[in-house]
């Protein structure tokens, strides 16, 4: 008896028992159901939820693997200073004690996301005898990417939970939510432990640690790493080229560094018609919007050099895309199908407004300065009233044709 | 005057297994069946019991609603069977057929000649009464209305489908009896859509007007074109009626026979021979499909693959189908069958499916679903299917949250189940989308009328 006709026979024996929800999230995993289509349309198309979800996976996967190197490297840059005209291929990059120290921090992470996550839709999926929808397949892999490196892994866990119960299942699970998972769990932590998601010492592995030790006098030189918005914010001088910024060999969350690799995920995801183009273009414009808009009153003279707005003002408006967590944002987090706008006129508007209001909390929030996660939370919220007026206006188009007709 | 309709929002799904333009006369049936359920909304009063003797053409039940509509013998013979379920409902109802067939003579009419109210009561009488759909609803028309308008479409896009061109060829005289009476029970006109390149026989009647039709499936669907030719407001009601039945209409009036005959596409990649077989209404699956199934597990539908209804060997040709459609039952696992590239199945996304890059391929589906029922996530590819001015999902949603306001705002007069097979068969949700459509339509007829 094959694997087949095993797991075919205990689904069997599973009905009506508690244990049949968890079990089929396995079953359903190694295989596609037997089941047939029972009322209306005799044949179904070949897409269903675990594919178009795994999909989103397919490009989180260089980004991962992209940012288990950019954590070793990171931290071998501020011990050893930094190297100057990298290139994408450059062998102080791509080398293995970069990645192995990526890999025992990342991974644990990821682990810790998934465990946790899972855990949790499976334990609901059982109390409320519903399938283990596929959801958190992609968030879990987000959360990890879109916080800072020395995250402990019980401050994840704890995150973790509050997102899942609090931003998803009290709302009914997957489909259901009105904030985004991952990006809840985020604001979670930036809210519960605000020291460990901003300031200096927390873009770069060990830094936190080290400086514990030089505290309690060991003779250390301290480490330290400081995201480029994190300098502008301060006014700081930097020393990264606008092609370490698209590459991303700069400190910063987890997956968000690489703009280069994030955009090839963007046009993959557009590609595939899982992610909305919709979104991901009028976000784009809608930041360099922005951008334009607050180098126009740098030009015109209304601020001088010493508000500490200037800095971050002046930057070059379209290098707001290559720096911080926006590009990863706009393409991994303001196009979930769930939270976002759900009609297509509507996507543009609030595409526009993620990308145009997370420039402008980045530059008038200098202590924390990116507003990528604040924006889409606050875009989730109004996604319903935007998507209201588009669907009015189809109403109201009814009800004129209506009254046309009766005049 | 003519208004052209062109689509682009739409879906051909090209199967295996074409009907050849070939017509054999099918293997008569000794037994036929008049099935109440294919009736929608109709609760049955029989006017016949088991044993008595009728005519190709008598009443075996009425509406018991409205006792003047009749629904008809297609032959002559014995009733041998009344089939009940619970609460006495009647299921099915069997005639032995005769031999000899014979008809009763309901007279011969002149189409020009009749008034509205004359025509009503000899549809009603007749039997032929039921041929007649409306809008909203999706259910038989209600003789004590005058109709806006009333839609014909002669094109097939859906799967598979009968080819009308091919069907009507010759019956230019039927048809245009037909319409002829059609034009005088409404307010407003007959219009009559066939393909952009077709060779239509009802092409130049009268008393209609024509509409070419083209773009993908559904575009031959009755409700997209009324949405493109002069949509359903509140308050309005339209009519809708299948070209073949028109020419049973058409031969009632010029012969006074009730005659059942109809030309049907045996079709899928479950069929030997796909071909056209003239047969008869209430004639059963064995008689059209007996020696020329493939082996293996199949599933036969009355009907074409995105509406039709699920049958067996011992079932019964659909009243309004023109069809019937035999494909591969898929009640079989995938090995990782989420994840795998997929060559052989329809895909509108491209999430290593690659439907996309054989636009031309006729594929060989099965009856799986690919896949489980869950909430909506997706949004946005429902929109690519349907080119009503509708917002899908959300009218999907008002139906199963059962808000009668939303649902007429948004659109639910004009819809039908078949208008939203399309959005069901991409569905990455796996919701039964036609079935909380007729549920939405029955509730609205229920509560609002």
């Amino acid at each position: 008896m094959g694997l087949k006709e095993k797991l075919h026979n205990i689904k069997g024996k599973g009905k009506d028992k508690k244990w049949l929800s968890a079990f089929s999230a396995f079953h359903t995993f190694v295989y596609t159901p037997n089941e047939t289509t029972h009322s209306g349309s005799h044949i179904r198309g070949a897409d269903d939820l675990k594919r178009l979800m795994t999909n989103v996976l397919i490009p989180l996967i260089p980004i991962l693997i992209f940012a288990m190197f950019n954590v070793g490297f990171q931290q071998n840059i501020a011990i050893n200073g930094y190297q100057e005209g990298m290139t994408f291929f450059s062998g102080e990059f791509w080398n293995f004690d970069n990645f192995l120290i990526g890999a025992i921090k990342l991974v644990p992470l990821l682990a810790v996301s998934y465990i946790v996550g899972l855990g949790i839709e499976v334990l609901f999926a059982t109390i409320n005898n519903h399938e283990v929808e596929e959801g958190y397949f992609v968030s879990g892999m987000l959360v990890p990417l879109i916080i800072p490196i020395d995250t402990p892994l019980w401050m994840l866990a704890v995150a973790v939970a509050f997102g899942v119960v609090i931003g998803k299942e009290v709302f009914g699970g997957t489909g259901m939510n009105i904030l985004n998972p991952a990006l809840t769990i985020r604001a979670f932590l930036f809210f519960a432990y605000p020291t460990w998601m901003s300031g200096d010492k927390v873009w770069v592995t060990g830094a936190v640690e080290r400086t514990k030790e030089i505290t309690a006098g060991a003779n250390l030189d301290a480490i330290s790493g400081e995201t480029i918005l994190g300098s502008l914010a301060q006014g700081k001088e930097f020393a990264y080229s606008t092609w370490d910024m698209f590459f991303g060999f700069i400190p910063g969350s987890i997956g968000e560094t690489s703009t280069f690799l994030i955009l090839l995920g963007g046009l993959y995801l557009i590609f595939t018609k899982v992610g909305s183009w919709r979104i991901m273009l009028s976000a784009v414009i809608g930041a360099l919007v922005m951008g334009l808009i607050f180098n126009g009153v740098v030009d015109a003279g209304l601020i001088t050099e010493s508000n500490k707005f200037y800095t971050l003002m002046n930057t070059v408006y379209w290098h707001h895309l290559l720096l911080g967590g926006l590009a990863f944002a706009i393409v991994f987090m303001a196009t979930d199908p769930v939270t976002a706008s759900q009609t297509n006129k509507g996507k543009w508007i609030y595409g526009f407004l993620i990308g145009f209001i997370s420039i402008m909390i980045r530059v008038f929030n200098p202590a924390y300065p990116e507003g990528a996660m604040l924006a889409i939370l606050l875009m989730n919220v109004f996604a319903p009233t935007i998507d209201h007026y588009i669907v009015r206006a189809n109403v109201n188009k009814r009800q004129k044709r209506l009254k046309t007709k009766t005049l | 005057m003519s208004q052209d309709i062109r689509i682009k929002r739409g879906l051909d799904i090209k199967l295996k297994g074409g009907a050849a333009l070939v017509t054999e006369s099918a293997k008569s049936s000794n037994i036929y069946t008049i099935v109440p359920q294919d009736f929608h909304s109709i609760v049955p009063k029989l006017s016949i019991k088991v044993g008595e003797k009728i005519k190709a053409g008598d009443s075996v039940f009425y509406n018991k609603a409205n006792e003047t509509m009749k629904f008809p013998s297609p032959v002559s013979g014995e009733v041998v069977d009344i089939i009940r379920g619970e609460k006495r409902k009647i299921l099915a109802v069997k005639i032995s057929a005769d031999i000899e067939q014979q008809f009763t003579d309901f007279g011969i009419k002149d189409p020009k000649a009749m008034q509205a109210d004359e025509i009503k009561a000899h549809l009603l009488a007749t039997g032929c009464w039921p041929f007649i759909k409306q809008r909203p609803y999706d259910v038989i028309a209600n003789p004590a209305n005058v109709p806006k308008a009333i839609f014909i479409s002669a094109y097939a896009s859906a799967p598979l489908a009968a080819n009308y061109d091919y069907v009507l060829a010759g019956k230019e005289n039927e048809l245009q009896a037909a319409i002829t009476v059609l034009s005088k029970l409404t307010s407003g006109v007959v219009h009559v859509s066939i393909g952009s390149e077709s060779k239509s026989p009802l092409n130049g009647l009268n008393n209609c007007m024509i509409h070419k039709v083209s773009g993908p499936h559904p575009s031959g669907n009755v409700g997209t074109q009324i949405a493109k030719i002069d949509p359903v407001n509140k308050g309005e009601i339209v009519w809708t009626i299948n070209p073949q039945d028109l020419v049973i209409i058409g031969e009632l009036l010029l012969t006074g026979k009730f005659n059942s005959e109809r030309i049907i596409a045996l079709a899928g990649s479950g069929v030997n021979t796909p071909q056209y077989y003239k047969t008869k209404i209430g004639s059963s699956i064995v008689s059209l499909v007996q020696g020329n199934l493939k082996t293996g597990n199949h599933r036969i539908i009355s009907g074409n693959v995105l509406t039709g209804t699920k049958q067996t060997l011992k079932g019964v040709l659909g009243y309004y189908d023109s069809m019937i459609t035999v494909i591969p039952e898929g009640n079989d696992y995938e090995l990782f069958g989420w994840t795998m590239p997929v060559f052989n199945k329809i895909s509108t996304s491209r999430a290593l499916t690659f439907s996309w890059l054989f636009p031309n391929k006729k594929f060989d589906l099965n009856t799986n679903t690919n896949g489980e029922h869950r909430a909506f996530v997706v949004t946005g590819n429902y929109e690519e299917v349907f080119p009503l001015d509708i917002f899908p999902m959300q009218l999907l949603k008002a139906c199963m949250y059962k808000d009668l306001d939303e649902m007429e705002q948004l659109g639910m007069y004009e819809v039908a189940p078949e208008d939203f097979a399309l959005t069901e068969f991409i569905c990455v949700s796996k919701q039964p989308h036609q079935d909380i459509i007729r549920k939405g339509l029955d509730l609205m007829l229920k509560e609002i009328g």
